[in-house]
């Protein structure tokens, strides 16, 4: 099941440059929450600081507090840890080339230690049918390298890879961008299902799709949290002139 | 340039390699006529290298060649998949440069000069310090057994894996870079450590490269001369330890062709480096081999 996402006073440096400014926010559970913002706004450190993938630049600086199920990823546990909770989708689908499509589903398995093959099985199949892909690949699972698929099959991929895990929590930045319009309505009847069990942070430039998927909605802009509702509220009746400024599109 | 001459000149420079490696060839048969009419395949499998008496074998010298690589290898590969991962990994960016400078720096030192510090510095302290250590642990295997001269074919390999480090390390450093860093992030975002995204978003995806930065180490641990002749031991005996005086295939050529005693002891010396020119093509097929069977199916880069 997912778990809330509690954000206190989140600050995030790449060198010198200050990206998120006093971020507070609370993720439910069980909801995809839709992250908008101009280009530069922060909303991509912002999710990469939930999983502490911020921190992997080495300019990169974090302060604040940041709680997942309770526990806080920055002072109560490490970093690799956070990471096998967490998972993550991201902009460009980033399959292993390497390796077959069974063996990028089992890659976060065999991570965590499981060889056992009965059990490696269950978790691919699964896993590719909650990213809708099984029907597509089950005949060539070993044959066919994850490269090999179309950019729309690859992000699903990514997103089987990062369910097999089970994680609490999945993180999806911008992870339609580079598919065309077909794909990307696949992705998002896939975050429909998703949100049953998982809570779901999604980062997007298409405010459409924002609307489509998520129960609520953050605007960023400039490092800063502008406005933080329900969807419903934020496409129709936004509490800051910014807000209504970017959906309606008169800048961004 | 006309579209077709720029076709017709770069087709040219393709088949000039074809050409030379087959004037190379054809150079190498004409001259080796008197012991390839004498000896036929026997020259190959003989162990007897007697120029007075005009016994010519070549089989010791192909060991030596072979051994000493097939060491250098050892120890060189994964010193220097080692030196490129803390390069590319994790090295300050502030140290990187003069990192890798000094790894090159190594490439660019002359092989007598090698073969000068070996005999010198390295051949002692191996005599004194490393040996007695590798008898002690390994003598039961066979390959590290007394005497010990210090020169031989163990010392062959450690200033062999020496001189090809810098090529494998600065190759293996270069295809590691060019693993996009998306592929290091889906790893680390899976919950891996350092070592586990190394080993699978970046070895994984660079293996191709590194296998190829491999074999072009062993191309020149193969053809070494210089420093293999000063310190190999130059005896034509084949011997299970490692610390035996031993010869190599370019070494015996080196150290003989001035001062050979006869026409067939020179067409020996040229049919050597035949055997040379052979074994080289061999091993590169079965290191290529080798490649087309780990990477069957899956494509050699990340997109």
């Amino acid at each position: 099941m997912g778990v809330s996402i509690e954000v206190n006073n989140l600050n995030a440096w790449y060198g010198t440059n200050h990206t998120l400014q006093d971020i507070t926010l609370h993720i439910p559970a069980n909801e995809a929450t839709a992250l908008i913002g101009p280009s530069g706004c922060g909303k991509s450190t912002f999710v990469r600081c939930l999983n502490r993938m911020h921190e992997t630049n080495p300019i990169a600086k974090v302060t604040g507090e940041v709680k997942v199920g309770g526990q806080d990823i920055y002072s109560e546990t490490s970093a690799v840890e956070v990471r096998r909770r967490i998972g993550m989708v991201f902009q460009r689908p980033n399959p292993f080339p390497t390796m077959s499509i069974y063996d990028n589903v089992a890659s976060g398995l065999r991570l965590n230690g499981y060889r056992n093959r009965r059990v490696l099985d269950e978790v691919v199949e699964r896993s590719l049918k909650s990213s809708a892909l099984w029907d597509e690949v089950k005949d060539e699972l070993k044959k066919k390298s994850g490269a090999s698929l179309s950019g729309g099959q690859q992000q699903r991929l990514c997103i089987a890879r990062a369910l097999a895990v089970d994680p609490e929590v999945l993180l999806m930045d911008e992870p339609a961008s580079a598919l065309d319009p077909v794909s990307t309505a696949k992705i998002e009847d896939l975050i429909f299902q998703l949100k049953v069990q998982y809570t779901i942070v999604i980062v997007t430039h298409n405010m459409q799709q924002a609307a489509r998927v998520a129960e609520r909605t953050g605007f960023f802009l400039n490092g800063r949290l502008v406005e933080f509702d329900s969807t419903h509220k934020i496409f129709t009746n936004p509490g800051d002139k910014r807000t209504e400024d970017y959906i309606t599109g008169r800048f961004g | 340039m006309a579209d077709s001459t720029f076709r017709w000149l770069m087709l040219l420079c393709a088949l000039s390699i074809f050409a030379i490696v087959a004037l190379i060839a054809i150079e190498l048969v004409t001259h080796s006529q008197m012991t390839l009419a004498k000896f036929g395949l026997k020259f190959f499998v003989g162990s007897a290298w007697d120029p007075v008496s005009g016994e010519f074998g070549a089989l010791p010298f192909i060991f030596g060649t072979l051994v000493s690589s097939a060491v250098s290898l050892i120890l060189a590969v994964p010193l220097a998949v080692g030196v490129a991962i803390f390069l590319t990994e994790m090295c300050p960016k502030a140290l990187r440069g003069s990192f890798s400078f000094l790894t090159e720096l190594l490439a660019a030192i002359p092989s007598v000069v090698y073969g000068t510090w070996a005999i010198f510095t390295l051949v002692p302290l191996l005599r004194e310090y490393v040996d007695p250590v590798l008898i002690k642990l390994l003598g039961w295997t066979g390959l590290f057994v007394q005497p010990d001269f210090g020169i031989g074919m163990f010392a062959a390999g450690v200033i062999l894996a020496i001189m090809i480090l810098p090529i494998i390390s600065s190759l293996t450093r270069e295809v590691m870079t060019a693993v996009p860093h998306t592929q290091r992030e889906a790893v680390l975002a899976l919950g891996a450590t350092r070592w586990e995204m190394i080993r699978m978003g970046v070895l994984r995806n660079a293996r191709v490269g590194i296998v190829g930065s491999i074999i072009l180490g062993l191309g020149r641990a193969l053809g070494e001369t210089m420093a293999v002749a000063m310190v190999i031991g130059s005896s034509p005996t084949i011997s299970k330890s490692l610390l035996a005086p031993g010869y190599s295939m370019a070494a015996v050529i080196a150290n003989e062709f001035n001062e050979a005693v006869s026409d067939v002891h020179r067409s020996a010396l040229i049919e050597i480096g035949l055997a040379l020119f052979l074994v080289t093509i061999v091993v590169n097929a079965c290191a290529r081999l080798l490649v087309w069977a780990v990477t069957r199916g899956a494509p050699a880069r990340a997109t």
